[in-house]
């Protein structure tokens, strides 16, 4: 799949002289769900805001369908929606109406047919001609969302959607996001919460200070999520691990004194009970075992850590 | 040009306006009448007439022209300062708009309100003196171009402004006096010769002169330069607006 956004050592240092993106590049792909994860003043809201024309880039490019946000900002901005992590709505405007001022603010002509098919997906049609000011929070947030859609933008920005809402919110949202996927909308959305990018992302990238520290299929970070380590410490240490134990693929350690064992625990059998008897069998006496396990968490948490 | 988004804009403008209608008419409505009989009836009963018209009817240019001018200020200012309080204006910078199509969105809805409260104003001083209209298309041509350049001014303060006090404080402290002394209610020449020229620096002076002639035919600077004041005022709020927007100041980070 091609970028539809490729952000380019984007820099923005704030008019106090805070940096808060540093040589940012970074690349979208059509048709993803990409989770930007970070924690409270990682970037993400910069970032965001830098792509879509709120803040100026202090320097650095980003594209979007190959339409630079700077110099051709009309064709890029079109394709764009935005979702603001604040909720920020005129408080005494009805909502159909905030919502058809989006659609023409963005250049569309008036087509009630889509406002129309847009609230209905968010559940708000019944509640189209109430001021926002009475609206609950999860549903002026699907305001938001529903402004933003407006315009039958191609990339569609999240920032912190489910922030503050119920499960039930959550799980309407995901399915939200999905269902704008199937459309075809290439969706970023930012989040503190591992278990949400890892609920509805393709691919999640973790950002902290101003960096992106990595970008990756979330298929790829859960196999090493999914990963577990066996250490059995062994009574007598063994110079090569013997011939009828090569299918387990141990590994030799404290030369000789525990051998690690690398299984996967979504995988169907963990081969781990077949592994005791075939050691028993092999004469080797266990001392203790220990296992240990990398969480998408500890990944993070390291990431972050280590970028100190 | 993005005219469905000046349309927008518009639109959604002027709704809020017909939402809050009465009370967007019947205050300036109210406080003009009261200048009328001030003015008008009490005081004016002891002026005969200035410059050959009567007092009651030489004052109606001016009280129109202090009405539209406080209304365009303050309604282009809000229009643009609400979005940036509650923070709704993020939606605006992430359009694909130009800075001409946003200022012809506010301005134009800004502007179309304090022209409907000044014609209605008009309509009103019928009720209370004998009034004639010797160059109508004059009249109307300088009562919109005061209540565009005005919104223009009043659509810069919105966005200078950083809170309240300050979105009023421009209007009070400047605007007002500026237009009480521009010559609302009297003539320039009834003044002593040394505020004569003074007076020649308030740029109302040269509005409210130029309608007033639409009136009466009865000026205290010649048209044409009432004309070329006002188109000057307009061009250097607009350059102010183009360099706002270019360079992102007070709206963008
Ligand atoms: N307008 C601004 N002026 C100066 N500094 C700012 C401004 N906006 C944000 N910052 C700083 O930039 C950094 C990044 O902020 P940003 O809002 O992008 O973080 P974030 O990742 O979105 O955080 P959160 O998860 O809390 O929303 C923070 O240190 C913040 O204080
Ligand atoms: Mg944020």
């Amino acid at each position: 799949m091609p970028d539809i956004v490729s952000v380019r050592d984007l820099d923005k240092t704030y008019a106090g002289g805070f940096r808060a993106l540093k040589s940012v590049s970074l690349g979208i792909r059509q048709g993803e769900i990409l989770a930007l994860l970070g924690p409270n003043g990682a970037g993400k809201t910069t970032l965001i805001s830098t792509i879509c024309g709120i803040t100026t880039p202090t320097s650095g490019s980003v594209e979007v369908a190959g339409h630079d946000v700077v110099r051709d900002y009309r064709a890029a901005r079109q394709l764009i929606g935005l979702v603001p992590q604040e909720i920020n709505l005129e408080p005494f405007e009805k909502v159909i109406n905030t919502v058809r001022f989006s659609r023409g603010l963005f250049g569309r002509r008036r087509d009630d047919a889509h406002v129309e098919s847009v609230l209905r997906q968010l559940s708000l049609w019944d509640k189209r001609d109430s001021k926002t000011v009475e609206l609950s929070g999860g549903m002026k947030r699907r305001v938001l969302i529903a402004k933003a859609l407006a315009h039958e933008p191609r990339v569609l920005f999240l920032d912190e959607p489910t922030a503050g809402v119920d499960v039930d919110f959550r799980r309407d949202m995901w399915e939200t996001v999905r269902r704008l996927q199937a459309d075809g909308v290439t969706i970023i959305l930012t989040t503190h919460y591992i278990e949400e990018a890892e609920a509805i992302a393709d691919r999640i990238g973790v950002i902290a200070r101003g960096e992106i520290l990595l970008v990756e299929e979330k298929d790829s970070l859960m196999r090493r999520l999914g990963r577990k380590e066996m250490r059995l410490d062994l009574h007598e240490p063994i110079a090569a691990v013997p011939d009828s134990l090569s299918g387990y693929k141990l590994q030799r350690s404290d030369e000789g004194g525990a051998l690690i064992y690398t299984y996967d625990t979504s995988a169907e059998r963990t081969g781990i009970a077949r592994l005791f008897s075939d050691l028993t069998a092999a004469g080797l006496r266990l001392r203790d075992v220990q296992t240990s396990q990398s969480s998408l968490e500890e990944i993070f948490v390291d990431l972050v850590r280590d970028g100190q | 040009m993005n005219w469905q988004a000046v349309r927008a804009i518009y639109v959604y403008e002027m709704t809020r306006f017909f939402r809050t209608l009465l009370q967007s008419l019947i205050s300036p409505v109210i406080s003009t009448s009261l200048y009328f009989v001030v003015f008008g009836a009490a005081i004016g009963s002891r002026i005969d007439q200035v410059e050959g018209v009567a007092y009651g009817a030489f004052i109606v240019p001016g009280l129109i022209m202090l009405t539209v001018v406080t209304q365009s200020i303050s309604n282009a200012s809000f229009g643009i300062y609400f979005p940036k309080f509650i923070g709704t204006i993020y939606e605006l910078l992430s359009a694909p708009v130009n800075f001409l199509e946003i200022v012809a969105g506010y301005v134009g809805a800004a502007a179309t309100k304090s022209l409907v409260i000044g014609l209605i104003i008009l309509g009103t001083a019928f009720f209370f003196v004998e009034l004639r209209i010797l160059h109508p298309v004059w009249m109307l041509s300088f009562l919109v171009l005061t209540c565009v350049s005005f919104a223009l001014l009043g659509f810069i303060i919105g966005i200078w402004a950083r809170n309240f006090e300050q979105l009023q404080l421009v209007p009070l402290l400047v605007v007002t006096p500026l237009v009480f002394l521009g010559g609302s209610f009297y003539s320039i020449s009834m003044l002593p010769p040394a505020w004569q020229t003074v007076t020649l620096f308030n740029p109302v002076v040269y509005l409210i002169s130029g309608f007033r002639w639409a009136f009466f035919e009865q000026a205290d600077v010649p048209v044409a330069l009432s004309l070329l004041a006002i188109l000057g005022f307009m061009t250097l709020c607009l350059a102010a607006i183009w360099w706002i927007f270019r360079t992102g100041w007070r709206i963008r980070n």
